[in-house]
């Protein structure tokens, strides 16, 4: 990174020891998310991490920030409505890929279509770790580690950059724990962009799938500018191995709430407004 | 009670307008010093189907659904036999229809009055509907003056083609013109500064009024309109409306924006709220405050969606996981609505816990003339002990048990609120002596408050009580008033607050009775069984299911019966 760095990265994390495996790739995201954090320096009190449920979303504890860990698969939904609630916040969402492919699918989706400014990073390590192992959304059709499938899931894994797309997502990257700087650059970006930013992490699980260390061979970073049309983006997405790091897509769009939403009359005064609102149920 | 009312019910095929002419005709009635009901009765399809406007006009507020109709008007017959078991006639009741080849077996021997709607409407204007020529024609009986019957027309009507409401005056004239007096005694209208809304609208005005600024909505009937009248309402406070993708989501964002502070609120009925059991449990755990609107209707599953019944009161006290307590209140009528939900908003946010609110689709959805709804009056802050240490803890144990509550934004207050069994901190614990003072402390905020007298509505005297919650309380009034008739005064005790419950004060209330006969509008005798686990008292239960109202005079007789027996 070349901004410099005015407050320690360290003093982002709180007194709290993460519970993660040695060599799990999460550790890497919470360096990344606190080097991010310290290089804008970011404003703590103003500052909110939200997950669901799983290894990685314990991470808000570990943050010296404020934090919410809800429940699985819901982590997007808090977020969106405390975001809302309170707009001067910065807010990030994250969790792992069950929580936020599977059981929150349909946050994830329609987190990506609303378009509320907040940061979404999901940490893919393509397993259930916090259960002990079983083959999630992303796992490969074939892995079969899992007593609950010991023939693999057999069901084609989800393509998280390419759906986040297809559902309207504006910006999306892509990122590899074993490339925390990079990392910390995007997740820079991404909390300054105005919009749903999505941030697709491949986070090696070492405990349930150590042949991801084999990743550090494949993840390749994508050297051209991020594409800035959907049409382009869905082909790289589609077509790609899944491997490519960087802001891949970014076409900025409207978000929500829509201005029309932002009511007209902020500076009403709360009382007048309810004695109109009571005054249009008299019926005399 | 010497009480004077007519109560009629206009009926016709879904789409004829049947609820658009009971509106008007309640509106005019209360514009003119009316009071009334207007019970909206549908089919489970929204267009198409069958729909009813079943108006009450009286001389009180203790609104129940009527047990017989005086008038009976149907604009076609249409699917009329879906509310055979609603639309009851008694030996005086007037029949006004077109077709009196195809009045119904029901209704066969009674007066009938022709009037011929279709062609009325269709030679007073090309654009005349019949619903409002028998708005005309209903108006003329209820001896308003046309004027208000116009006022209402052409407001309900002001953002259409001019067109149309030159065919609603025409026809309103025409509905008017052709009425035939029917001498039937029409109850006091002196009514003033009376309002006429839902207790939906009421339940939002409640929950904006105590400080609500922000909604996540996911619609479901018979819930959908207390989030619509929301959706503009908080608009025009300054706060935020969000339209969800599911319950679980709704749930979640409310809980978001509690979370940063701001006061929040969801509304549902039966499967929604089993959808947002979870992260209600989440709510407890994490001490977040909400207020949560379920407006019953007939279940399991998708049920009866568009009528009523008590039944979700074993979900909402018990349908949490783990010992999660926190407060279910319920709204004895339309007006209470409102203050129930604000009370419910106050009692949440003093107490950083998700209150249910249980309403049902009877109230929720039937339009009433009532007096302005009494607000509660704001609770004082719960003081948190103060700290001893600098440091902040967000679950600190004190002896009230609740801990200041700090939100993003507050200086150095920073913490990570958890749905995971926590320490003082919040730090994640799995600790038995943390989850034993935890769950102590959460107890004992919510049992050691004073909720006050507006625990419940406690009425008369008598060595036999009938107690129940919500909507029933309505009917059992009415039923206590026949029994003092007869001879056999009894008590009524109504529960506002069900969770937790006011055992001291239903004691005190109940002291002395040899009979409590528990009503409710369920299968399962939900409210009796609760009561029996808590009580020792001599319970009996009188449980009705939906989705036909229940009616007081069932309850008058079947109370005194057993006591004859």
């Amino acid at each position: 990174m070349n901004e410099p760095i005015a407050v320690s990265p360290k003093s982002f994390k709180s007194a709290v020891k993460p519970i993660w495996c040695p060599g799990c790739g999460h550790f890497s995201v919470l360096n990344a998310i606190t080097k991010a954090m310290a290089a804008l320096a970011i404003d703590k009190d103003n500052s909110v991490l939200v997950s669901g449920i799983g290894c990685s979303s314990r991470l808000p504890a570990y943050v010296d920030a404020y934090g919410f860990h809800g429940v699985h698969g819901r982590g997007l939904a808090v977020a969106q409505g405390l975001k809302v609630a309170r707009p001067e916040l910065t807010v990030i969402a994250l969790g792992g890929d069950g929580d936020g492919f599977s059981i929150g699918g349909n946050h994830f989706l329609h987190a990506c279509r609303r378009n509320v400014n907040l940061v979404y990073i999901a940490m893919d390590n393509e397993v259930y770790g916090m259960t002990k192992g079983q083959a999630s959304p992303t796992t490969p059709m074939d892995w079969d580690h899992s007593k609950l499938t010991p023939h693999g899931p057999g069901v084609r894994p989800f393509k998280p950059a390419a759906i986040a797309l297809a559902a309207g997502a504006p910006w999306i990257a892509r990122a590899y724990s074993g490339n925390p700087n990079q990392m910390a650059k995007l997740i820079a970006e991404a909390i300054e962009f105005e919009g749903f930013s999505f941030i697709h992490v491949l986070s090696q699980c070492i405990t349930f799938c150590p042949e991801q260390t084999d990743w550090k061979a494949i993840v390749h970073e994508r050297s051209e500018p991020p594409l800035d049309s959907a049409d382009l983006a869905a082909r790289l997405f589609l077509a790609d191995d899944g491997f490519a790091t960087g802001l891949l897509y970014r076409e900025p769009r409207a978000t929500w709430p829509p201005p029309l939403h932002i009511h007209k009359n902020k500076n009403k005064n709360e009382n007048e407004a309810l004695a109109a609102l009571a005054a249009a149920f008299a019926a005399q | 009670m010497g009480d004077t009312q007519l109560s009629i019910a206009i009926t016709g095929a879904g789409g004829a307008g049947v609820i658009s002419c009971g509106e008007l005709l309640l509106k005019a009635w209360a514009r003119c010093g009316g009071r009334g009901l207007l019970r909206k009765a549908f089919g489970p399809q929204i267009r198409g189907g069958e729909a009813a406007a079943l108006l009450k006009f009286t001389d009180h507020e203790r609104y129940t659904a009527a047990g017989r109709y005086d008038i009976i008007v149907a604009l076609d017959w249409v699917n009329f036999d879906r509310f055979q078991d609603e639309i009851i006639a008694g030996p005086d009741t007037v029949v006004i229809c077109e077709d009196s080849e195809r009045i119904p077996a029901s209704l066969r021997g009674l007066p009938v009055i022709h009037h011929a709607f279709a062609q009325l409407a269709s030679s007073s204007h090309p654009e005349g509907r019949m619903n409002m020529v028998a708005a005309g024609l209903l108006g003329h009986l209820l001896r308003l003056p046309m004027s208000a019957l116009l006022e209402q027309a052409l407001a309900k009507l002001a953002n259409k083609p001019e067109a149309y409401r030159d065919g609603a005056r025409a026809c309103i004239a025409s509905g008017y013109a052709a009425s035939k007096d029917i001498d039937r005694p029409l109850p006091a209208r002196d009514a003033s500064g009376a309002w006429c809304l839902t207790g939906n609208q009421a339940a939002g005005f409640g929950a904006l009024s105590a400080g609500v600024r922000f909604a996540a909505a996911y619609p479901i009937t018979p819930a959908s309109d207390a989030l619509e009248w929301l959706a503009g309402g908080l608009e025009a406070v300054g706060g935020h409306l969000m339209q969800a993708e599911d319950e679980l989501a709704a749930i979640n964002m409310t809980i978001g924006a509690a979370f940063g502070g701001v006061p929040a609120f969801t509304a549902t009925s039966g499967p929604g709220l089993a959808l947002m059991s979870e992260s209600l449990g989440l709510a407890v755990a994490s001490e977040t405050p909400l207020t949560l609107l379920n407006v019953m209707r007939g279940g399991p599953s998708t049920g009866i969606p568009t009528k009523s019944e008590q039944a979700d009161l074993d979900i909402a006290l018990h349908g949490l996981h783990g010992d999660a307590p926190h407060l279910v209140l319920a709204a004895l009528d339309i007006p209470d609505c409102a203050s129930a939900t604000a009370w419910a908003v106050q009692l949440a946010q003093a107490l950083q816990v998700p209150a249910i609110v249980l309403s049902d689709q009877f109230l929720g959805q039937s339009t009433a003339v009532v007096a302005p709804p009494r607000l509660p009056a704001a609770l004082a802050a719960a003081e948190p002990t103060p700290s001893t240490t600098d440091e902040y803890l967000r679950y600190r144990l004190t002896a009230s048990g609740v801990s200041t509550l700090a939100h993003p934004g507050d200086a150095d207050a920073r913490y990570t609120a958890d749905g995971l069994e926590h320490n003082e901190r919040g730090t994640p614990s799995a600790r038995a002596s943390d989850h034993r003072e935890q769950l102590d402390k959460r107890r004992r905020k919510l049992e050691s408050f004073d909720y006050g007298p507006d625990w419940g509505r406690c009425v008369g005297k008598g060595d036999t009580a009938l107690v129940s919650f919500g909507s029933a309380s309505a009917a059992l009034d009415e039923a206590a008033a026949r029994l003092a008739e007869q001879g056999a005064p009894v008590r009524t005790v109504a529960l506002r607050l069900l969770s937790p419950l006011p055992v001291s004060g239903l004691e005190l209330a109940l002291a002395g009775c040899s009979r409590v006969v528990v009503v409710e509008q369920n299968h399962s005798a939900q409210l009796y069984h609760y009561l029996k686990g808590r009580l020792d008292l001599p319970l009996e239960s009188l449980a009705i299911p939906g989705p036909v109202p229940l009616n007081p005079h069932t309850i008058a007789e079947a109370v005194g019966a057993r006591q004859d027996a």
